[in-house]
């Protein structure tokens, strides 16, 4: 059983990790169930999609202190969810800041040192630029498959299948530059 | 990891399998309006080849077309949010006296905690006061097997049948197996004034047929499969439905179950006999003791909510809570990201106007809800679709005339249900000034076609109504057309309706910045005093830095309204093509 949840800011592309992370399961010949929220949780709102894969899965939704893995776009949208992971569950997080309107504003600051803080306290915490490693691979808007190749090689996920899963999953003429976006992902993280 | 079968399913979003069941089914017609988290129950029914569907200008309509459609003799179906059956709540009601030729199934996704909705009221009260059988599923698969049964039902017992999801259910892909259609002919339709035509004398006869149908229900859904129960050795038994029956087998997996199927009629005697075979029995279900009320008033002793709460949503962590004492780990205090509007917004320069003029804003329901967030906070009532251009008149007529105000619509939900409001205004002179923020779309729903877009369902060109005249057609003497992103057009037209004491009509115009994918040319900030005027905006592409803004060119759309607001010309827009 394999619990992934994934958070980032709307139009991040959580929603196509989530069905690539659909696809590798339906390949590999496993249960699955996605839980996605559309409408007012997106526009540049938090968002978090739920990945449940296994033998046989009930609950679409994953619930606090449930996930094996957290994967988050961003790092104050890491600490928002943090607290849905199992004690020994892998942590990995793009290092971007995106302000949320109320730091633009100057309601309230973004908090310095959420980075550090997150390291302490999650054992397997991984920080990766995940953003900056897309642009090389040819455009920001892979960074969530950038994220999706360091998720295959921690989690040990099938390489060939998760690629035919992300072939499947964008339209083809970005599908190289989602299959670099990926290598780059796999090759960054041991 | 043990490998299963599932070569000829697909992973489907649960509204897919609804609009999947439907096609199975052999449906021919479906009206819907949207509304997170139905929508996607129509835009899916459509791409299926042989079948029928449309949007419709709201919910109201969508059920009498597909009353109109079953007592013909087709199979149809209307979808909707909770909120829009309150809107079709009339025909629901007389549809159940009246029943139907072809099956007819009433879809409503309520939306428990709220995720993009005004309430969370619980849908299946409808199913009751209507006696109208409801069925709830918990996942996709069920959800198709489900409509398929509702169809059954609908035509072994000459009912409507609701279809209850909620957004969990609604919103979750999971797999599904695959079937071919169903040719369902065509039933005859032969004229019955008794049971179609609904008049004191009729009604009163069909209501004694509603009464018996009930009787019949209520016994028959005692042996369906959907009301199952899962035994095992523990001494507990919860009784539960929809997504909360994948909760509890996910945290109580030694639990007995009763999965209830049909939330109405409950099959009482199933669950009575269930109940005998367990020392304690619970009740888990999300908003309203809907179950346990029945069951309690039945003689089942149980307890629900006195642990759960009514509100928000159940999950399988609450479960754990209160029967495991295991404490939910609790988020660490971080900034809230509210979702806001879209740079490039062509809303946002109307409520940096209504913001800045200090007028009282009766809004509506969509993507221009998100004008009462700071910093533009210029919205002061939202209460339902349709409901500021009433609002507003009731402002004016309580305070005779003197009210700061004006109402503020978008173009789908004016058409849904604020054109009545209209009607009134300028029938009962209230002089109300109405602002129809018309971006061409149903934004906030992701892109739906309405009558006033000029497309249908399937994006066919269609006849478009013309805002302007239709407001003109209603009385309306003032009716002015500005373009959204001209500021200062927008302020000098809300100016004038203010001052006038005959109802005014300002349609400012702008497409939703997401349909237009052409290239958007640049902003450019040179000589920023920071003067902080620009951040009233609440543009998510300007950051405020120490040293002045600074535009984030991925977000920034080039819409210009910072370069038209910025008193110093520090910010410039280039041309396109340059």
């Amino acid at each position: 059983m394999m619990n992934i949840l994934i958070a980032g800011v709307g139009g991040q592309g959580t929603l196509l990790t989530s069905r690539v992370l659909g696809k590798y399961a339906q390949l590999a010949g496993m249960d699955c169930k996605l839980s996605e929220v559309h409408g007012m949780s997106q526009r540049g709102g938090s968002v978090t999609t739920h990945v449940r894969i296994g033998e046989k899965i009930y609950s679409p939704v994953i619930w606090e202190g449930g996930a094996d893995m957290v994967i988050a776009f961003e790092v104050l949208e890491a600490a928002r969810v943090k607290h849905f992971l199992k004690e020994d569950g892998i942590l990995l997080v793009n290092d971007e800041r995106i302000l949320p309107m109320p730091c633009i504003t100057g309601a309230v600051e973004y908090p310095s040192g959420l980075k550090a803080s997150l390291l302490q306290e999650v054992n397997r915490a991984y920080f990766v630029p995940a953003t900056e490693m897309a642009e090389s691979a040819g455009s920001a808007k892979a960074t969530n498959i950038v994220m999706l190749g360091c998720l295959c090689r921690l989690f040990g996920f099938e390489r060939d299948v998760m690629e035919q899963a992300v072939s499947e999953c964008v339209p083809e003429k970005f599908r190289e530059l989602n299959l670099r976006a990926f290598d780059t992902g796999y090759n960054r993280v041991k | 990891m043990e490998k299963t079968q599932n070569t000829n399913k697909e992973l489907m979003l649960t509204n897919r399998a609804v609009a999947r069941g439907a096609y199975e089914a052999g449906v021919r017609v479906l009206s819907a309006y949207p509304g997170t988290p139905s929508t996607e129950i129509a835009e899916n029914f459509v791409t299926f080849d042989g079948v029928y569907a449309e949007w419709a200008p709201n919910e109201k309509v969508a059920v009498e077309v597909a009353v109109g459609a079953a007592v013909a003799g087709a199979r149809a179906m209307a979808c909707m949010k909770h909120v829009g059956l309150n809107v079709a709540a009339d025909p629901l009601f007389t549809s159940s006296y009246t029943g139907i030729n072809g099956g007819l199934v009433i879809v409503v996704a309520d939306d428990p905690g709220m995720h993009s909705s005004q309430n969370e009221q619980d849908s299946r009260y409808y199913a009751r006061s209507s006696h109208v059988p409801m069925l709830e599923p918990s996942d996709a698969q069920e959800a198709k097997d489900f409509v398929k049964l509702a169809y059954e039902i609908s035509e072994k017992f000459d009912t409507p049948v609701l279809l209850r999801l909620t957004t969990r259910v609604a919103h979750s892909r999971s797999l599904v197996e695959l079937c071919e259609r169903e040719d369902v002919p065509l039933r005859p339709y032969e004229k019955s004034v008794a049971k179609y035509a609904m008049m004191p004398a009729n009604a009163i006869v069909r209501h004694r047929f509603v009464e018996e149908r009930d009787s019949e229900l209520a016994e028959y859904v005692n042996g369906l499969s959907v009301n199952r129960a899962e035994y095992t050795k523990s001494k507990i038994g919860v009784v539960c439905s929809g997504v909360v029956y994948e909760y509890v087998k996910e945290a109580l997996p030694n639990a007995n179950v009763f999965k209830v199927g049909t939330v109405h009629p409950l099959p009482i005697k199933a669950i009575q006999a269930f109940s005998q075979k367990v020392s304690q029995l619970f009740v888990i279900e999300e908003l309203e003791p809907f179950i346990e009320d029945q069951l309690k008033a039945a003689g089942i002793k149980c307890k629900g909510k006195d642990i759960f709460s009514l509100q928000g949503e159940i999950s399988v962590s609450k479960i754990l809570e209160k029967f495991e004492r295991l404490p939910v780990p609790v988020p660490d205090k971080v900034p809230p990201r509210p979702p806001v509007m879209c740079a490039g917004c062509p809303h946002r320069g109307v409520f940096y106007v209504l913001n800045k003029l200090k007028l009282t804003v009766n809004g509506d329901i969509g993507c221009y809800t998100l004008g009462a967030q700071p910093p533009l906070a210029a919205v002061d009532t939202v209460l339902c679709m349709g409901g500021s251009v009433s609002m507003a008149h009731g402002f004016k007529k309580a305070t005779k005339g003197v009210s700061n105000n004006v109402a503020v619509i978008g173009d789908s939900t004016f058409i849904h249900s604020g054109i009545t409001g209209l009607i009134n205004a300028v029938y009962n002179e209230s002089g109300i000034t109405l602002i129809i923020l018309d971006n061409s779309t149903t934004g906030m729903t992701g892109h739906q076609q309405h009558p006033a877009t000029g497309k249908n369902l399937k994006g066919e060109p269609a006849p478009a109504v013309l805002l302007d005249d239709l407001c003109r057609a209603c009385g309306v003497k003032d009716v002015s057309v500005v373009d959204a992103y001209d500021v200062a057009a927008v302020e000098d037209a809300i100016k004038k309706g203010i001052a006038s004491d005959k109802v005014s009509v300002i349609i400012a115009q702008r497409p939703c910045v997401l349909l237009d994918k052409s290239p958007k040319p640049k902003a450019i900030v040179n000589g920023c005093r920071n003067c902080g005027k620009c951040m009233k905006l609440g543009c998510p592409a300007i950051v405020k830095g120490k040293d002045g803004i600074s535009i984030d060119p991925v977000q920034c759309t080039g819409c210009g309204l910072c370069a038209r607001i910025c008193p110093f010309g520090a910010i410039t827009v280039e041309k396109e093509g340059v």
